[in-house]
């Protein structure tokens, strides 16, 4: 879709500008829904919808009222520090686990992958509310529902096949000759892994481990089913201020959360540049 | 390993071993090794994921509350015909075997739950049991026939027996079969629920359509800016590629939540449409909490899945193609339709089937924006898991669904390959 050659006939012209207004139709459906709660979570009034003094910019009607709200509420602070308590914790045993047996499946010897990559990948497959139904059945019999144990642990196996993806992906592209140069040099396996391998998959590890986090951050369903009111997460939080009382606290909420996307977006671009870097990839 | 040549012509490893066989042993070594890696997570996802699925998938078979409270009588029922009423020994082991439940606190809720069992057969069940467990204390003398059907007319009733009979195997397969709107008639014959209780299939077809309209808002919406993305200079494609990045990246509720702001009645695109003149300020359109809802901010929530594997797709043509064809004389649009359009057939497979398994299980969205008519077949299985709790006709639903979704992801396996996956 490069620019339009001088050649080009009426009906080319037509089309070609037809379609960079489809596209931008397409472009702002996407955008739209996101950008619209921005405006209004700092809405004055309790309402869901633009005043006509918010149109008009008249700077009394936005008020930061709603993000005080957030603050004077203990239960929304208390479900902020429950989700990056799950998410830390799930997070650090999905990436650890997970990255150990990706290096297993990238090497060439490795039997049964695709049953195996089959298995640990289907987390991501499964529908949650299946997942979440056996979990909540399972963990009660162990004492483990309503607990923050129980909500790791079912939060790290829904966030390892993101790290088995991208971790496998970045170890396509690395070159196994240095770890039998570390090895002939002398170095164990461990010193290997951690001077050699881990260094130059980082970029991969660290984009695997983000998923993981949102993966969790963003999970609904099962926290629906095991969390007790002690482990009420944000979006556990949300869902019942959608369902039960509707307030503009929520966008207030959910425009912090996309500052929070926007970040990790941000991160995984820098980190997606350097790993090109890192292989050689691009020029600079 | 050094190897050495000895007489007998044999290639050997520096300890003796045949060199076949040592490389053998090498790479069993390295299979080992591999697989060694792998096991920490491999068994961390069978024992906390996939063993506690299958454990709920049995519940779906598993129907052991009849056979365990009145084990005597139903030996007795095995022998009967059924022709007539059973045999006064059946009514006398029926009502001891009450009589021996609910003397015990700790039995005593056997009983209900036998009844709850039953009570999925045939309703009206529940009470049955309860009235006659608590009648049947009373009467201590022959015969309970009498006693019985004095008590309720249904116990004088060849039926009611048979679906006792029925209900007491261990295992069964009836969660299925209601899952699918069957049952089975006193006499064990499959048939057709009753009109007013036929609902599942109609929601797994329901489940089905939206999902495949879902799929194919998703192509329709995704193949011109992926076209874009992918042929635009990188600069400007890595600019608009944020507008597909920061949906994928934000959260589900927020998603979800900006709709129901955008699309209710007071809604910003009511108000718009109102400003505009295009509706009346009494006649605002109803988006949401209904099918309309669920089936926009589906569409928006999966798209971006679709975008990412045809534009990754789509990078990979070159563009001397198309110019090939113009300038063998094709029109653009044959050019598009007999060139550019069959290398892209990988991706939008790939897209599809992955938006399509996503959508078929999805359970937030009509959850929140789907009011009545939006509920998809997720929604009615945690009703019954947390509502009505009846498990076992959830868990059959939920293996109906989970065969359906693995069948697909077996399908993407094969075209695709599952650790070809893109992510972001």
């Amino acid at each position: 879709m490069a620019a339009l050659p001088s050649y080009a006939g009426p009906l080319e012209r037509f089309w070609y500008y037809a379609f960079r207004f489809l596209c931008g139709s397409i472009f702002l459906f996407l955008i739209a829904p996101i950008i619209v709660m921005i405006p209004l979570s700092f809405n004055a009034e309790p309402y869901f919808t633009f005043t006509p003094e918010m149109l008009a910019f008249k700077s009394e009607a936005f008020s930061l009222r709603w993000y005080q709200d957030i603050l004077d509420n203990e239960q929304w602070l208390h479900s902020m520090k429950n989700s990056f308590i799950v998410g830390i914790a799930a997070t650090f045993l999905a990436t650890s686990l997970g990255t150990i047996a990706a290096l297993g499946l990238s090497r060439g010897d490795m039997p049964y992958r695709t049953l195996i990559m089959g298995l640990l990948l289907s987390p991501m497959i499964v529908p949650l509310i299946i997942t979440a139904a056996g979990l909540f059945f399972f963990y009660s019999s162990l004492g483990l529902a309503q607990t923050y144990t129980g909500l790791i642990l079912a939060h790290t196996a829904l966030g390892t096949p993101f790290v088995v993806i991208t971790v496998t992906a970045t170890l396509s592209g690395f070159d196994r000759n240095l770890i039998r140069a570390s090895s002939s040099l002398g170095a164990s396996p461990q010193r290997t892994f951690f001077k050699v391998i881990l260094p130059l998959i980082s970029p991969g590890v660290i984009s695997g481990g983000l998923f993981a986090f949102v993966t969790s951050f963003d999970e609904v369903v099962v926290a629906l089913f095991l969390a007790g009111f002690e482990q009420r997460t944000v979006p556990r939080q949300m869902w019942a201020g959608i369902r039960e009382q509707i307030s503009p606290t929520i966008l207030a909420v959910a425009t912090i959360l996309v500052g929070v996307s926007i970040l990790l977006l941000a991160t995984m671009e820098i980190l997606r540049r350097r790993s090109e870097r890192l292989r050689g990839l691009s020029p600079n | 390993m050094a190897a050495i040549t000895e007489n007998d012509g044999m290639m050997r490893a520096a300890d003796g071993t045949p060199l076949k066989q040592a490389l053998a042993r090498a790479t069993r070594m390295n299979k080992a090794r591999a697989f060694l890696l792998t096991t920490p997570l491999l068994a961390f996802i069978l024992v906390t994921f996939i063993l506690p699925i299958g454990l709920m998938l049995f519940r779906s078979i598993d129907t052991p509350e009849v056979s365990a409270a009145f084990p005597k009588t139903l030996a007795i029922l095995q022998e009967w015909d059924g022709n007539d009423l059973p045999g006064e020994d059946a009514y006398a082991s029926f009502a001891s075997e009450m009589q021996e439940l609910a003397s015990d606190r700790d039995t005593r809720s056997m009983i209900s739950r036998a009844g709850t069992r039953l009570n999925y057969i045939q309703s009206g069940f529940r009470s049955l049991m309860n009235k006659t467990s608590r009648r049947i204390q009373r009467v201590e003398e022959p015969p309970f026939k009498e006693a019985f059907i004095k008590i309720d007319k249904r116990w004088g009733e060849a039926d009611t027996w048979k679906t006792i009979r029925q209900a007491g195997s261990r295992y069964s397969t009836r969660a299925y079969l209601n899952a699918l709107d069957l049952t089975t008639s006193p006499d064990g014959e499959i048939v057709a629920q009753p009109e007013i209780k036929q609902i599942y299939v109609t929601l797994f077809e329901r489940t089905i359509w939206v999902s495949i309209g879902v799929t194919v808002a998703c192509i329709a919406l995704a193949y011109p800016i992926s076209y874009l993305l992918a042929t635009l200079p990188s600069g400007t494609s890595n600019l608009l590629m944020i507008f597909v990045l920061l949906p994928f990246w934000t959260s589900l509720l927020v998603r979800t939540t900006s709709w129901i702001v955008l699309l209710q009645t007071n809604g910003v695109i009511n108000d718009i449409l109102v400003w505009i003149g295009i509706v009346g300020d009494d006649s605002r359109i109803q988006m949401i909490y209904n099918m309309t809802g669920t089936f926009i901010a589906m569409t928006h929530i999966l798209l971006p899945f679709m975008v990412l594997p045809l534009y990754s797709v789509m990078k990979t043509i070159p563009r001397d193609h198309m110019r090939a064809a113009r300038s063998l004389g094709a029109n653009p649009m044959i050019a598009f339709m007999r060139i550019y359009l069959p290398q892209t057939v990988a991706g939008v497979g790939a897209g599809s089937i992955l938006v399509f398994i996503l959508a078929i299980g999805y359970y937030i969205t009509p959850a929140l924006v789907g009011g009545q008519d939006g509920q998809l077949i997720s929604n009615i299985i945690e009703y019954h898991m947390k509502k009505s709790l009846n498990w076992g006709l959830a868990a059959a639903l939920g293996g109906i669904l989970l065969a359906g979704v693995l069948a697909l992801y077996w399908l993407y396996n094969r075209i695709v390959g599952i650790s070809n996956m893109k992510l972001g």
